[in-house]
C-alpha cells in the first residue's frame, strides 16, 4: 500500500502539539478514558500483592493491610476507583454504538442494549461482595 | 513484504479485558482499597480469604481477571503513548514495553496462583 502523503512536500506536515487533547472536552474525555488503563494495571498489581501476602502468612498479610491504610495508598485507590468507574460507564455506553440489534425490523434503542450491562454490573458486584463478606 | 497482522488478536484481548475490568474491578477496589482499610465494613478474616484463594475456581477467576486486564492496559496504554504524547517513532520500544509487561504480569500471576498452598 502506498502512503498517500508520501509524495507531498515535507513542509506540508503540520506539527501537532503534545497537548492537542486539552483543546476540547471530548478530547480530554478520550485521554482520561485511555488513562484509566494505568489504574486498571495498578489494581492488578495490588491484587497480586494481596495473593502473595496471603500465601506468605498472617503476619505478611497484616503488614500489607497496614500499608493499604496509609494516606498515599488510600488516595491512590480512591482515584483508581473513580477511574475504573469512568472506564466501566464509558465502556457500557459504547456497547450500543458497537452493535446494532434489530428486533422485528426495528432498531433496538441504545438504552435497551446498554441497560443489561448495568444490571449485570450490579448483580456481579453484589455477588463478589457477598462471597467476600460471608466469612 | 507483508506480514500477517496480529492486531485483531490483540484487539480481542483488549476488548475482553475491557469487559472484565469494567464488571469486576470497581467492587474490588471499593472493598480492598477503601472499605476494608477505612473500616466501613468488617474486613474478611485472613483464614476466610486464604480458603477462598485456595479454591480452584477462584484461582481461575483471578488469573483471567489479572491477565486480561493487563492486556487491556497494554493496548490502551500503547495508543495513549502514540496519540497522546505523539511518540510514534519509538514504536518497537513501546510495543515491547506494553505487551512484554502484560506477558510478564500474566506469568507472575500464574506463578503466584500456582504457589498458593
Amino acid at each position: 500500500m502506498n502512503n498517500p502523503t508520501e509524495y507531498l512536500p515535507r513542509s506540508y506536515h503540520t506539527r501537532v502539539s503534545t497537548y492537542w487533547w486539552l483543546a476540547r472536552w471530548p478530547y480530554v474525555k478520550f485521554i482520561l478514558r485511555e488513562a484509566s488503563s494505568v489504574f486498571v494495571a495498578w489494581i492488578v498489581v495490588v491484587t497480586l500483592l494481596q495473593i502473595r501476602a496471603l500465601t506468605r502468612g498472617p503476619a505478611d498479610y497484616a503488614e500489607l493491610q497496614n500499608w493499604l491504610r496509609s494516606p498515599l495508598l488510600l488516595t491512590l485507590n480512591a482515584v483508581s476507583l473513580a477511574f475504573v468507574i469512568f472506564h466501566a460507564v464509558t465502556w457500557f455506553n459504547l456497547a450500543p454504538k458497537a452493535m446494532v440489534i434489530r428486533l422485528r425490523g426495528k432498531r433496538l434503542s441504545s438504552l435497551a442494549i446498554a441497560a443489561p450491562n448495568y444490571v449485570a454490573w450490579v448483580v456481579i458486584s453484589a455477588a463478589i461482595a457477598w462471597i467476600l463478606l460471608r466469612g | 513484504m507483508h506480514k500477517r497482522s496480529n492486531e485483531p488478536f490483540l484487539w480481542m484481548l483488549f476488548s475482553a479485558g475491557g469487559v472484565v475490568s469494567a464488571m469486576l474491578m470497581p467492587i474490588h477496589v471499593l472493598l480492598f482499597g477503601l472499605a476494608f482499610p477505612l473500616g466501613w465494613v468488617d474486613a474478611p478474616s485472613y483464614e476466610h480469604l486464604l480458603a477462598l484463594v485456595r479454591h480452584p475456581l477462584t484461582r481461575v477467576y483471578l488469573f483471567i481477571l489479572c491477565s486480561l486486564a493487563l492486556f487491556h492496559w497494554a493496548h490502551r496504554f500503547r495508543f495513549t503513548l502514540y496519540d497522546g504524547l505523539q511518540i510514534k517513532h519509538l514504536n518497537e520500544l513501546i510495543n515491547t514495553f506494553c505487551y512484554g509487561g502484560a506477558t510478564l504480569g500474566t506469568a507472575v500471576a500464574a506463578y503466584l496462583l500456582w504457589r498458593i498452598p
